[in-house]
């Protein structure tokens, strides 16, 4: 498999005084281009702070992330992060907020008329249009997570970052933001990494499910492969065995084998 | 209460109009109106609500006053007779006999004056020093003990020392307002830079903003409502501590024409003065309200 995206031996502990404490031990992953791979495990396994060193906001105390061979180890949009509190600027409009990005990436590629179309048809590309001289005030939760994914997609990164994207999200708004992930998937072809703790959602939307096993020295447990077709369809997907097979797979790691275990 | 006295009278307008519309083509006309008139009540009403009970109290405060001073050996006038000894100040205040001899008009413009140099400094320097002090550990850790002691000494214990700095009344006012007004512009600009949410910086750091696009994309419109708050303190502060500046230093301003005022005797004069200093302190409260609410229209607190 050609590396687009690798994890190499990252190691993370977080100091407090002189109490440390190991949070990520020794996690590699190798992600090819256009693949959707989805991080599982439960809360406090440390996968946010994964996807925050992927993303650079964070620094991994050994190791480091290689993106089309080359260390990255600062944010940049390459890197998008879709946060999962949608992070709208609320004193910006719906497209100033896709706007700030845009400007600043495509600054001198671009002419100011084509920034204007690249906004539009991002916000188009996920429905939201109609909405966009709004604040984020004024929107609903789905609505504001449809410009946050709007505004990363504007930036063309190489990876998109989903950091559970629908977690704050009612059960039906998600199920239609996770169409519409599927969809833009399908039609862009991006390579995708997001975290999640929805099992469901990990196999609906993932070609690798990563499971993580429960911290502190959080590790890789296993890693499973999704051989479902696309594009897929929830409903179909429901009765489908090999659906049920991945769903039980996951279950049973996330359930048996490496049970949340209420810290003492 | 009033609703119902609305709703009839709604209705009232409403019946003659329902039945002739057919008879006669002038008679159609009459609903159009109706609405628009019937706003205007409303719109009456809810303002009489507002300026009814503040006018009562001022009419009774006005009434006890004229009451108690009226007695022969009071040592202050009753409104009757503040009204009437000052009635060329309020009437004409535009004259310039030269001097201090001015109209009020110009006492008060010289002192908003002041104030206006002082509480832009203080704006200026201010922000840019609670953005620092919000903005890095070190600069806090070093200057907020100082500000801390500082922002306690009162406005006037600073005069005589910058009267020795500037050797001139002016800037020596000036530099009071900007002292007074300064010290809650910076702590609360500190204090709204600190809470900037981590996800905005995060935000910055993935677009990749740089220092001055971040100071004036993200920070300072994060923090306008808390640096608005610090700005509506000081210009309260800096309207509070002019007056008794001007006292000291002289000249013209209506600070002076207080003191000059009780100097002669003229207590009326001191009253009305009062007057217009509460209005102008009032006013520019409301002006940087409103501003506030301009600038950071809907985004106050998210």
């Amino acid at each position: 498999m050609q590396a687009y995206l690798k994890l190499d031996h990252i190691d993370k502990t977080f100091t407090r005084g002189n109490a440390t404490t190991e949070v990520l031990k020794d996690i590699s992953l190798t992600i090819a281009k256009g693949e959707y791979v989805s991080i599982i495990g439960h809360s406090g396994c440390g996968k946010s702070t994964l996807l925050n060193i992927v993303a650079g906001l964070t620094s991994a105390t050994n190791g480091g992330v290689l993106l089309e061979n080359r260390e990255v180890n600062s944010p940049g949009p390459d890197r998008a992060v879709v946060f999962q509190n949608h992070s709208l600027l609320p004193w910006l409009t719906v497209y100033e907020n896709v706007k700030l990005g845009v400007d600043k990436v495509f600054s001198s590629t671009k002419t100011r008329a084509e920034r204007d179309a690249w906004v539009m048809h991002n916000l188009n590309l996920v429905q939201m249009a109609h909405a966009r001289d709004k604040r984020p005030s004024e929107i609903s939760g789905g609505m504001k997570q449809r410009v946050g994914i709007a505004r990363a997609l504007a930036m063309e990164p190489k990876v998109l970052l989903l950091d559970e994207p629908f977690g704050a999200l009612d059960a039906l708004t998600r199920a239609h933001l996770q169409d519409s992930v599927m969809a833009l998937h399908q039609k862009l072809g991006n390579t995708i990494l997001m975290i999640t703790h929805d099992v469901d959602e990990a196999v609906l939307l993932s070609d690798r499910i990563v499971m993580m096993t429960n911290g502190p020295s959080a590790r890789i447990g296993e890693v499973l492969e999704v051989p479902l077709a696309r594009p897929r369809k929830r409903l179909e997907l429901a009765t489908n065995p090999g659906y049920l097979k991945c769903r039980q797979r996951v279950l049973e790691f996330l359930y048996e084998r490496h049970r949340f275990v209420e810290a003492a | 209460m009033t609703m119902p006295a609305i709703k009839a009278e709604a209705t009232a307008m409403a019946i003659p109009t329902a039945s002739p519309t057919s008879a006669a083509p002038v008679v159609t006309m009459t609903p159009k109106p109706a609405p628009r008139a019937e706003k205007y009540v409303k719109m009456g009403k809810e303002i009489a609500a507002r300026v009814v009970p503040p006018l009562i109290v001022l009419a009774l405060l006005m009434l006890f006053w004229e009451l108690v001073c009226r007695r022969t050996g009071s040592t202050l006038p009753p409104p009757s007779r503040v009204f009437k000894d000052t009635k060329e100040l309020i009437f004409d205040p535009f004259f310039d006999n030269g001097g201090i001899d001015k109209g009020l008009f110009w006492h008060l413009s010289a002192s908003l004056q002041r104030v206006a140099y002082g509480y832009s400094i203080a704006a200026i320097v201010g922000i840019a020093l609670g953005t620092l002090v919000g903005q890095s550990v070190w600069a806090m850790r070093g200057l907020d003990p100082l500000f801390q002691v500082l922002r306690t000494i009162p406005p006037l214990a600073w005069l005589p020392l910058s009267l020795a700095a500037f050797r001139d009344g002016q800037p020596s006012a000036i530099f009071v307002i900007f002292i007074t007004s300064v010290w809650p512009i910076i702590i609360n600009t500190a204090v709204g830079i600190r809470n900037i949410p981590q996800d905005y910086r995060n935000v910055a750091a993935v677009v990749q903003l740089n220092p001055l696009e971040f100071f004036s994309k993200i920070m300072i419109p994060a923090a306008a409502p808390y640096i608005f708050t610090g700005l509506r303190i000081g210009i309260g502060l800096s309207w509070l501590a002019i007056v008794a500046a001007e006292m000291l230093i002289g000249g013209v301003g209506i600070g002076f024409f207080i003191w000059d005022a009780w100097n002669s005797s003229h207590i009326s004069e001191i009253i009305l003065a009062l007057f217009y200093v509460g209005i102008i302190g009032f006013v520019l409260d409301r002006l940087i309200a409103g501003l506030a609410k301009v600038v950071t229209r809907g985004t106050a607190l998210n």
